[in-house]
């Protein structure tokens, strides 16, 4: 049981809620307070839309301890909008084969059980095939 | 900072050793290597170990080999750096006797995996990546290496059967070394139909996990130039690098920063260019692994990794032989072991001991071992003076 540590997670996990570089308007995911590009303080908020695309993935056939109830599933490495890349699964594919390049958007889903019945179930971002408008179908 | 060489060596076979603890394969491989080097009690020691708490629920493992060694009293203390923990307490040894603080350093890297069932091996791996933002996911760590090989493949246009040389090399060559996991050659055709592990990945991409462990004495180097008989082989590089932990973190996930860094280092401070490798123990974790290695190292451009294997360059005989004791593909991963395998094989090959994978003349050997997804890699050049 780790309750505290997907507790203090949650702004990430259910809103991707990450931050923006006062000095050079970089967006930062995960949340590091220190911005990866210029090295200066970034502790302001920055809540990212949650679109992206696919910039790599895999289907997992052999998982860990946790996932082995729902294999094969499929993971990508997605290139947000806004600059940062995101290690999350893909869901809602239906028969869509998964592509790079391919328009995709943030959902929140069940990650795993953590432990037994009486464990917590983590829920977090997964993201799926992005929902096209009518006309641009 | 004085040059310091290799004393004597010492290995287990990589295997399910259902009838040994993680302690007895420690006492095997450093046992072997005292009485090579003819030393009864070193001053200092360290064991490179990554699993230990989780799988054998024992940690403390520098303390634990020194008190069943018979020699309590010394220093000892376990180095982890994930995957790369074998090589990261190879350093640690290093640096304590260039140092000048010890006389003699046991080095020690070893792993014991097969306590535990498959998917929770596979849990334990993980824990070298973000477990925040990368393990719950439910990425699994070939899950992490078959992101790079995908876009790797998209981006220069290779097809999986591409990296079969590779695969196919390390099983050659692991048919002629007793410690390997795997002896069994394979085949083209047999690479191409092997089961999915995590696409593109199959299992002949992967390297097998075991139960292993492999030691070194280290000494300063005027102690071993006025001894008889065997070649000698000094340290003539080593340096550790670190990249981003995650590889979503990473600006370019295709290039190892790390190995770059590290190689660059070891080279300069050897005194020689990636031309003067004679052979080269790579981290073969999977087969993308050892195009990217490749790359970083200076054996081939960018995104031409799998060219190498395919002309034959990586094989005995050819430009820059790899693997050539069955690499982490077939002499088998025992994760926290492996960079003291590859670090002890390199002695073999400089002291001519290779029977039929030898490589004929070789003086300059590289080893380089990564700890997670290229997030900590290390690199050592040994030379036979």
């Amino acid at each position: 049981m780790e309750i505290s540590r997907h507790w203090r997670l949650k702004q990430q996990r259910y809103a991707l809620v990450g931050e923006v570089c006062p000095h050079c308007d970089v967006k930062i995911f995960p949340p590091r307070d220190v911005c990866p590009v210029c090295g200066g303080e970034a502790k302001t908020t920055f809540a990212f839309s949650g679109k992206g695309e696919v910039f790599s993935y895999t289907t997992i056939y052999e998982a860990p301890t946790g996932y082995d109830q729902t294999v094969p599933y499929t993971i990508a490495l997605v290139k947000l909008d806004e600059g940062p890349m995101i290690t999350a699964q893909l869901t809602d594919l239906g028969e869509q084969p998964v592509e790079i390049g391919m328009p995709v958007e943030m959902v929140t889903r069940k990650l795993r059980n953590d432990g037994d019945e009486r464990g917590v179930i983590v829920y977090g971002y997964k993201f799926r095939p992005a929902w096209k408008m009518p006309s641009q179908a | 900072m004085r040059q310091v060489a290799v004393l004597g060596i010492g290995q287990t076979k990589v295997d399910e050793h259902w009838d040994k603890a993680l302690k007895e394969l420690v006492l095997e491989a450093a046992f072997a290597a005292l009485q090579e080097a003819g030393i009864d009690r070193p001053d200092t020691l360290y064991v490179g170990n990554m699993l230990s708490p989780i799988v054998s629920g024992q940690n403390h493992l520098g303390t634990l080999a020194a008190d069943w060694l018979g020699l309590r009293g010394i220093e000892a203390a376990k180095v982890e750096a994930a995957c790369g923990s074998g090589a990261a307490a190879f350093r640690a040894g290093l640096m304590a006797v260039a140092s000048g603080e010890a006389d003699s350093a046991l080095v020690i890297g070893a792993e014991k995996m097969s306590d535990r069932a498959g998917h929770d091996v596979t849990a334990a791996l993980a824990t070298a990546a973000d477990a925040d933002y990368e393990v719950d996911q439910g990425v699994s760590f070939v899950g992490l290496n078959a992101l790079v090989m995908r876009r790797y493949m998209h981006e220069y246009g290779w097809k999986h059967v591409d990296f079969a040389p590779f695969s196919i090399n390390a099983h050659a060559n692991a048919l002629h070394n007793p410690f390997a996991r795997l002896h069994e050659a394979i085949t083209l055709e047999k690479f191409e139909k092997s089961s999915m592990v995590a696409t593109p990945i199959n299992l002949l991409d992967a390297s097998p996990t075991g139960d292993g462990a492999a030691a070194m004495i280290l000494v300063p180097a005027e102690r071993v130039y006025s001894l008889p008989g065997r070649r000698k082989i000094i340290v003539a590089g080593s340096a550790s690098a670190t990249d981003r932990l995650a590889i979503h973190s990473r600006s370019d996930p295709l290039w190892l920063t790390a190995a770059y860094a590290s190689a660059q280092k070891a080279y300069q401070m050897a005194g020689i260019s990636p031309a003067e490798v004679d052979v080269f123990e790579l981290h073969d974790a999977f087969s993308i692994m050892t195009a990217l290695s490749l790359e970083a190292c200076g054996f081939a451009e960018r995104g031409q990794g799998p060219r190498l294997g395919l002309e034959g360059a990586t094989a005995i005989g050819g430009k820059i032989p790899v693997c050539t004791r069955g690499g982490l593909k077939a002499r088998g991963h025992p994760v926290g072991a492996t960079g003291m395998y590859q670090l002890v094989e390199v002695v073999q090959q400089l002291r001519g001991e290779c029977g039929k994978t030898q490589v004929e003349g070789a003086r300059i050997g590289l080893a380089q071992n990564i700890g997670g997804s290229g997030a900590t890699i290390l690199t050592h050049v040994l030379q036979a003076v």
